[in-house]
């Protein structure tokens, strides 16, 4: 019976998830259409998650590329393969680590701060008034967010990819003791466009996944301080949980692609 | 002319309406009163098609509103306004920003023409020049007071104010009970009001209900209801614990 609930309940919160994804489609195509889409709004958003989410992205794209360098680095230079090892960093970092980790950590920061406060607009009747005048909430509140993580996040990605190959070309020329021109040349020779282009389409469902999750915690937030507590966490654990279950299926299908098509 | 008939809702094993039936007359100002809790607000919602009923029909100038599509919901709620309980103002607006909300999504005004509605509207609940302030920077009854002046921002045909009064100065009271009456009188608007203020329900409501148990337990004039022989009227008016009326 727990099994059959766990099942229910999942089914259910993919269907809902589902249908806030594809109001939010059709929202964006009639805003389109009507020349009403919220355009303001939108810029506000993508404008606030990416200087939010920025400082944080910076620091862990820094990181991730740095200590890539140190792992590999030692490694490589024992095997006489310096030359590579700008090539695998930004090969790792392109396909996978940058959107993976750069999801994380706007999920983290944005999945949870539109969860709270769509959270706080729904216990305080504030989603009810936008009905009463005669707005649809998914066009008002859910379009500019779901398309701001979705654009940002692909923006974001790419920052990450540049300052983790700062911070990797930095260590490498430092404590590995290649030569700036051999590091750059290795990410010039391995570094393919498709993985640049895979990893931002990682980033662009990432994105779309925050924002329809964040929205959904926001819109089902019942109770008090307490409801929006547990939505705001609710967002977060939800949205890395399904990146990284969705990270799986992607990587699979870009690989495949790029097999089929660009090989 | 609006027509409840036989609402009925239920959340959860929680029966809120049970079967209610009320008519409110074009340009009548009908107040619900009530202990709180007892359905009051979701009386309001159902007027308004915030929410659907389990039974029952909500007629709106002889059309069953609960049976209507998310168009024709929302070409009906241009012809209304709403006060929450709670104001409802929206956080991230200022005042202006809230009050010309609906001007700017449903209409084709210029910021200038919009600019002197929001600015009239205010004045006339009380708070000129407070345009630019933010939502965070006002009292509990300024916040109320912006959200009457925005429910009347589109000059609806029928406006419902849930708890208008609540939170604020006596003074106050009587200033938005004269607005509530020079609105009826100027633009005849039919008002649906809930309140626990027994002097303002005397001041505007043309008739009184009074909602206990999931039902309109009485409905008459100001004197009807004060004259009442009714124990649960006389219990309510009277404002005494003990009685008929449990508390919820």
């Amino acid at each position: 019976m727990i099994l059959l609930d766990l099942i229910r309940d999942f089914v259910l919160l993919f269907g809902s998830l589902a249908i806030l994804f594809l109001q939010s489609i059709y929202w964006t195509i009639h805003g389109l259409r009507t020349g009403r889409l919220g355009w303001k709004n939108l810029m506000d958003q993508m404008s606030r998650i990416g200087v939010d989410s920025f400082p944080m992205v910076a620091i862990t794209g820094f990181s991730t590329g740095a200590v890539l360098v140190v792992q590999i680095g030692y490694q490589f230079a024992q095997l006489g393969a310096q030359r590579y090892v700008g090539g695998v960093v930004s090969m790792a970092m392109a396909r996978e680590l940058a959107p993976i980790l750069t999801g994380i950590v706007v999920a983290g920061r944005i999945g949870s701060s539109i969860a709270a406060e769509l959270g706080t607009m729904k216990i305080t009747e504030q989603i009810d008034a936008l009905e009463t005048m005669a707005t649809n909430p998914v066009d008002e509140l859910v379009v500019p967010r779901f398309w701001g993580c979705t654009i940002m996040l692909v923006v974001l990605t790419i920052f990450t990819n540049v300052i983790g190959m700062i911070g990797g070309s930095i260590v490498a020329v430092n404590q590995i003791g290649l030569t700036m021109t051999t590091f750059v040349d290795s990410i010039l020779q391995n570094l393919k466009i498709q993985d640049l282009m895979g990893g931002l389409f990682k980033a662009m469902v990432f994105g779309a996944l925050i924002g329809v999750i964040g929205c959904y915690k926001g819109f089902t937030t019942e109770g008090g301080a307490e409801g929006v507590g547990k939505s705001t966490t609710g967002a977060v654990v939800l949205a890395i949980m399904f990146i990284l279950a969705v990270n799986y299926f992607l990587t699979v299908g870009i690989n495949n692609f790029n097999t089929a098509y660009l090989s | 002319m609006i027509i409840i008939s036989n609402l009925c809702k239920r959340f959860g094993p929680k029966e809120v309406l049970r079967g209610i039936n009320l008519k409110i007359y074009d340009g009548e100002s009908l107040v619900i009163l009530g202990p709180s809790g007892c359905g009051k607000s979701v009386l309001l919602k159902h007027i308004i098609g915030l929410l659907k009923p389990d039974e029952g029909q909500v007629l709106i100038d002889g059309e069953d509103i609960t049976k209507f599509d998310q168009k024709r919901l929302d070409a009906l709620r241009m012809r209304m306004g709403m006060l929450f309980q709670s104001a409802a103002l929206f956080d991230s607006l200022t005042v202006e920003e809230n009050i010309a909300f609906g001007l700017r999504k449903h209409t084709n005004l210029s910021d200038l023409a919009i600019h002197h509605i929001v600015s009239e509207k205010l004045e006339m609940v009380g708070l000129p020049g407070a345009n630019h302030l933010m939502p965070s920077e006002l009292s509990g009854g300024m916040r109320k007071r912006v959200g009457l002046a925005r429910a009347i921002a589109m000059e609806p045909e029928i406006i419902l104010y849930d708890e208008p009064t609540t939170g604020l100065d006596p003074i106050m009271t009587c200033a938005i009970d004269e607005l509530h009456l020079s609105l009826k009188e100027r633009l005849g608007v039919t008002s649906i009001v809930v309140t626990h203020d027994l002097n303002s329900a005397y001041r505007i409501g043309d008739r009184l209900a009074l909602h206990y148990g999931g039902r309109i337990v009485a409905i008459g004039t100001k004197d009807e209801i004060i004259n009442s022989p009714d124990p649960l009227v006389q219990q309510f008016i009277r404002g005494e614990a003990k009685g008929p009326m449990t508390l919820l």
